[in-house]
């Protein structure tokens, strides 16, 4: 039930009205509304409750356990909520003087310096609003790179198949060709495909290390070797940089430029909780043309916006601003409250819980995609065999986690992998939650084998049952239609 | 189980390629993509007079699931597409073989078919990938 059909005409929140306003006067007549908004007139009691019962269709960190392979979704602390919640941050105007600003720009600097201490890069620029538009920055900066060095025939981005789709997406937007580079069944780039890739055309490989298929790669100083004797960079996608947080840098593996995902590595809230924040971080050759604004600090400390002028090959602004700052001061937050030590247990911890689960569900009689490798934060595991003999596939035992209480995990990708589910339980969840879901996974395999038609029909305790995917992408019907007759 | 019609040839990427009475060769995906893709909901179709070279982009097919680049089995120029794919994508589904062709090319080397798996290779293909 959408707010407006609780609407009732003249209905309205008095106690929350402000103070009565004079019409605007100085406005052009052909602008100002001859008729009302059209907004829903409802009582304070009917948006509470409307919201409140709203919110408890909700699955969200808050409430469940969010495996979600690949998208990090661990805890997001309050305290760094309320420490970016500070009315010192919240009431700074965006266009405020750098001199009224110091405290702000200090935060945002330490981050930078944090963000460079953890990825082995030279220099970061926060100032990408989403992972999609920091791989947008990144790949930008190695085509900006080329062409100052009159390095005009490399067209084409390398990447490996088992890659996000944003990879590709990325290296489109920005112009270039991609070619695939196949993954070996060990999951590793396979090397001699790339050697036989690589040439006066390359641009740059993109990698995701560990890679979505839930493994490190463990040839990647090999392979940094062969792109840049070819006269390529390297640009790494931070989707998994939980997984390594404190144990090896980016920059050590001879990357050139990476993004961060700082609302999942960051723990600031995403999947609909919240905006997204992408830096950008770069090795020497990238530096001048990092994206602006970039914080400087200077003796003193002072601490001052960095723009055009400081860094003139800049790839340029992606916003007005300077990025989402409520999530960088979330991130940096985050940062504080770790601390150094703090930082190194993360990817322990993730690493850990994520192989405690995969051999826990092995001995529950489900297939590892990868068997013999260690998983990293993540791991795959494929139901081929249960959807070949039961008839059960992976998106039904996904629907069916639902009714257990627990989010599904990401399910069909990545796209190698057949009948996959790809499980991420992250650092924040306690040994009990962990098992409470291995025990869940084992039981739906019991029903599947004695009863599949009731994980088939699944979810049964959801607000919605199963949905017509199908016919939902191939009628797309996204358009909000006011249903009060016109005034 | 899938079919794999003896008189096509295949890629390992599950293109489908028809050598014409009229010396056209007409495309399609495989009655093991279909499968594996699930219940298709979007094509897109290179346009009609494009020159395509062999194994490059032609189109894009969309599921639920995923959605899969289309290669040109071979070179040569896009004389037809199918354009009822666009209002009913599943026709890939239903009929991959026939009604569910994705377009057709007039190529500059038959010959080029020759190098394609046979129905017997695409199929050991097929199930080696689905193991």
């Amino acid at each position: 039930m959408l707010i407006f059909d609780h609407s009732s005409k003249g209905r309205g929140a008095t106690a929350q009205f402000g103070p009565p306003m004079e019409p605007a006067s100085d406005l052009p007549a052909e602008h100002l509304r001859s008729s009302p908004a059209g907004l829903p007139e409802v009582s304070e009691l009917q948006v509470v409750r409307h919201f409140t019962n709203l919110s408890r269709r909700n699955f969200s960190i808050d409430t469940q356990f969010y495996p979600l392979g690949s998208c990090t979704m661990k805890y997001n602390p309050r305290g760094a909520h309320r420490a970016a919640s500070q009315p010192g941050f919240l009431n700074r105007h965006p266009l405020a003087p750098e001199a009224q600003s110091q405290g702000f720009l200090a935060c945002l600097w330490e981050l930078q310096e944090y963000l460079k201490d953890v990825t082995g890069m030279k220099a970061v620029s926060l100032t990408p609003m989403a992972g999609a538009q920091g791989e947008f920055a990144g790949v930008a900066m190695i085509r900006a790179y080329h062409q100052r060095n009159g390095d005009d025939g490399r067209t084409e981005i390398l990447i490996p198949d088992a890659a996000h789709g944003t990879n590709p997406a990325t290296a489109v937007m920005c112009g270039f060709k991609v070619r695939e580079v196949p993954v070996t069944r060990e999951g590793d780039v396979d090397i001699n495909a790339l050697r036989a890739a690589v040439g006066p055309q390359t641009a740059g490989l993109m990698m995701t290390n560990p890679s979505t298929c839930g493994v490190f790669e463990r040839r990647i100083q090999e392979i940094a070797g062969v792109v840049h004797e070819a006269g390529g960079l390297l640009y790494y996608d931070g989707a998994n940089l939980n997984a390594i947080l404190g144990q090896v840098k980016p920059g050590d593996m001879g990357f050139d430029v990476l993004h961060m995902n700082l609302h999942k590595t960051f723990a600031t809230p995403h999947g609909g909780g919240g905006p997204g924040s992408g830096p950008v971080g770069v090795g020497q050759r990238l530096i001048d043309f990092l994206p602006t604004p970039v914080v400087g600090r200077e003796p003193g400390p002072r601490f001052r916006w960095l723009d055009e002028q400081d860094i003139p090959h800049t790839i340029g602004r992606l916003s007005a601003f300077m990025g989402n700052a409520g999530i960088l001061l979330r991130a940096y937050a985050y940062a504080r409250l770790l601390g150094r030590d703090g930082m190194y247990r993360v990817g322990r911890y993730a690493t850990l819980n994520a192989n405690y689960m995969a051999r826990q569900l092995e001995k529950k009689g489900f297939t590892l995609a990868y068997p013999d490798r260690r998983a990293t934060h993540e791991f795959i595991i494929t139901l081929a065999k249960e959807n070949r003999e039961l008839g059960v596939s992976a998106m039904d035992f996904a629907k069916r986690l639902l009714d257990y209480g627990f989010h599904a995990p990401t399910t069909y990708f990545p796209l190698l992998i057949p009948e996959c589910l790809l499980i991420e339980p992250t650092e924040t969840e306690c040994r009990e939650e962990i098992d409470r879901f291995i025990e869940a996974m084992g039981a739906i395999l019991e029903e599947a084998r004695t009863d599949p038609d009731l994980v088939r029909g699944s979810p049964y305790t959801m607000p919605v049952k199963r949905l017509d995917d199908v016919k939902a992408a191939r009628d797309l019907d996204l358009a909000l239609i006011d249903p009060r007759p016109a005034p | 189980m899938a079919e794999y019609p003896d008189d096509l040839r295949f890629l390992a990427s599950h293109e489908w390629a028809r050598l014409e009475e009229d010396g056209l060769v007409t495309v399609g995906i495989s009655d093991f993509a279909q499968e594996e893709l699930g219940d298709v909901v979007f094509v897109e179709l290179p346009e009609l007079d494009a020159e395509l070279a062999a194994r490059s982009e032609a189109g894009v097919v969309e599921s639920v699931k995923a959605a899969s680049d289309i290669y040109a089995p071979v070179s040569g120029t896009v004389v037809a597409i199918n354009e009822a794919l666009e209002d009913a994508p599943e026709t890939v589904n239903d009929s991959p073989y026939d009604d569910g062709w994705f377009f057709r090319i007039s190529p500059t080397d038959p010959a080029e078919l020759d190098g394609l798996l046979s129905a017997e290779d695409y199929r050991r293909h097929c199930e080696e990938e689905s193991h």
